[in-house]
């Protein structure tokens, strides 16, 4: 299992749409790529479920992925973090 | 001829036929199903004719309002792949042997529950959106059409509520206006209308549908809130008058939006926008705003439920600065008293919060509170042209100790190799007769003054600007007021600095004249003043004319 933490940049936070291409970059993996806020993980892939968290800007999320590729999963998902949001 | 009154959202005034919207009834009753593969294939099929339509209406709304118009139908066709939403329909399915329309019905009720419960206004207009995929399933489901009632000839656009979905189906150059029984200034009808700029009004009521029938004439007055129904040639005629005069101002001042502010002498103005919010921040940017000359930063704390933290102001200020970063940006610092209450921030009830700990007072009461926002500040001032202001200024101690304090930060945030902007301004808000009477100890601490009428007229009549008894000291300009406006203006002058005005005054055109042979540099208006504004002073003299 690998984690990673990362500080939310977006002035909007994490709204729906960064949501929605967030859930689309975790299915691309074969782990299971959790993110959580304040100790509540959901799975990335659940675009409703991660909006649910309602993440703003300055919040730190922790990522976290289980399986085959998880070092690839974090890199992948670190890297759209720091790019979009 | 009928009337019908509503809230008035944007535009001037349209008169065209009534093209009559009804939400076609979906069926969602719950009956028992024994083949529930079937039901489980009839959904899929369901899924995939939604997901074809939602692409083709982002593809369409793109080509026609752009692509921030688009992204919500993207969204929806995004939510329509979450798993969550899609298992809870499956298993519903399932579980209770059910038809799909009622599971479908059911989920979009469940999610849409659980966004309208979030504390987050955002976040909670999204349970629209999954009750309109809800609706969209239904109809694909039922093999309805999307909504398509356009015919050839423009029309005016009569429904209970507006959709995305049915909003976004429209040929917009068909649409002269809205009117909608329901909704609110900040519904999607109302916001697709601004974009659009065609006259809307919205809330009616229930009695406005039932009185309209399809091809009928009516008059919408977006500036008013004004429908009517059937309108006789007298109304029909005074309404066509006022088109005209709408549209000859608005072209007027269109073309002053890029123009410069100078009066008709050549004197150069700086006219800024006093905003609130990013929405604010838009309006400034259409309306040609010069610069910000106040932003209030409270909005930021007083929406929160923590304490908003130096990452999230930073974002939130690096966010403005970046939105215009070649203009002067004018951030007031935290400015309440114990009449705003936050919940993460108690204030001890005061007797009389107006003269009470506000404004600079509570920021230098509240160190930590203080530092975090200026350390935010100065670390955003790379991203644009900041000026930093301070409320409730009194004296040129305070100021001096203020300005330590501001030294002290910068001076932390260059030995952490954090870089702030060379160039950045720090000024006082004139507010106090105080501050008026010894602007001229505090004109050379600082780059610039701003007067904020609205306090300085309150704090020198002794009158409570929240008591309508005592508006008329308010409405007139006090000789006592204008006084100490000209005296901080000579301070100013004195020691080369600009002087501003950022209360209601400046945006009083009975007053600008005054305002200007006062010797007044800067004046901070709402965003939609701005334009009447510069158009009145360019038609003005700067100086007085012997």
């Amino acid at each position: 299992m690998k984690t990673m933490r990362y500080q939310i940049k977006d002035p909007q936070g994490i709204h729906a749409r960064p949501a929605g291409l967030l859930a689309r970059e975790a299915k691309a993996f074969d782990s299971e790529i959790t993110i959580a806020k304040d100790g509540n993980a959901v799975n990335c892939t659940r675009l409703m479920a991660v909006m649910g968290l309602g993440i703003h800007c300055g919040d730190t999320v922790t990522i976290t992925a289980k399986g085959a590729d998880e070092d690839a999963a974090i890199a992948g998902i670190g890297a759209f973090l720091r790019k979009n949001l | 001829m009928r009337r019908f009154y509503g809230k008035a959202v944007c535009g001037g005034v349209a008169i065209g036929k009534v093209r009559l919207l009804q939400h076609i009834k979906v069926q969602s009753e719950k009956t028992v199903v024994h083949d529930t593969d079937a039901e489980q294939n009839r959904l899929q099929q369901a899924v995939t004719t939604a997901r074809e339509q939602l692409l083709a209406l982002a593809e369409q709304t793109k080509a026609q309002l752009g692509e921030s118009q688009a992204q919500i139908f993207e969204i929806h066709a995004m939510m329509l792949e979450d798993e969550d939403f899609m298992d809870c329909i499956r298993e519903t399915i399932t579980k209770q042997c059910c038809n799909a329309e009622y599971a479908v019905h059911h989920a979009a009720t469940v999610f849409a529950e659980g966004f309208a419960t979030m504390d987050d206004a955002y976040m909670q207009a999204r349970a629209a959106d999954v009750k309109d995929i809800g609706t969209r399933l239904l109809r694909c489901l039922a093999h309805q059409q999307d909504m398509e009632v356009w015919g050839a000839s423009p029309c005016i656009v009569c429904a209970d509520d507006l959709s995305p979905s049915e909003t976004a189906g429209l040929s917009t150059d068909r649409v002269l206006g809205f009117a909608t029984a329901q909704g609110s200034t900040s519904s999607h009808t109302a916001i697709l209308a601004r974009s659009m700029n065609i006259p809307a009004v919205v809330g009616l009521g229930n009695d406005f549908l039932a009185a309209l029938q399809n091809g009928e004439t009516i008059l919408v007055d977006g500036q008013t809130g004004e429908c009517v129904i059937a309108p006789d040639g007298q109304t029909r005629q005074a309404a066509e008058e006022k088109q005209n005069r709408i549209a000859a101002h608005i072209a007027a001042l269109h073309t002053l939006r890029t123009a410069e502010t100078v009066t008709a002498d050549g004197k150069k103005i700086r006219l800024y926008a006093n905003i609130g919010s990013a929405k604010d921040m838009q309006q400034a940017l259409e309306n040609g705003a010069e610069g910000v000359g106040l932003y209030r930063s409270e909005f930021l704390y007083l929406q929160q439920v923590a304490l908003p933290d130096e990452e999230m102001q930073y974002c939130a200020y690096r966010h403005l600065l970046e939105q215009m970063p070649t203009s002067l940006m004018i951030i007031r610092t935290l400015d309440i008293g114990a009449d705003k209450q936050m919940p993460y921030l108690p204030l001890p009830h005061e007797k009389n919060p107006a003269l009470g700990v506000r404004g600079i007072r509570l920021c230098l009461a509240h160190p930590e509170l203080f530092r975090t926002q200026l350390r935010a500040l100065y670390r955003a001032s790379v991203h644009g042209k900041l000026g930093i202001m301070f409320p409730m200024i009194t004296d040129a101690e305070e100021l001096r100790q203020i300005l330590s304090i501001c030294a002290q930060i910068r001076e932390t945030l260059r030995q952490e190799g954090i870089p702030y902007g060379d160039d950045i301004q720090h000024g006082v808000m004139i507010e106090t007769p105080a501050a008026a009477i010894c602007s001229a100890q505090l004109a050379p601490l600082v780059d610039f003054f701003s007067i904020g009428t609205n306090d300085l007229t309150q704090y020198t009549l002794a009158c409570d600007r929240q008591n309508p008894q005592l508006e008329y000291l308010h409405g007139a300009p006090s000789e006592a007021v204008m006084k100490l406006m000209a005296e901080t203006v000579r301070s100013a002058h004195a020691k080369g600095i600009w002087v501003g005005v950022c209360g209601e005054m400046a945006a009083d055109p009975t007053l600008t004249e005054a305002l200007l042979h006062m010797g007044i540099d800067e004046l901070s208006v709402s965003p939609k003043d701005i334009l009447p504004l510069r158009q009145h002073i360019r038609n003005l003299y700067g100086t007085k004319k012997d």
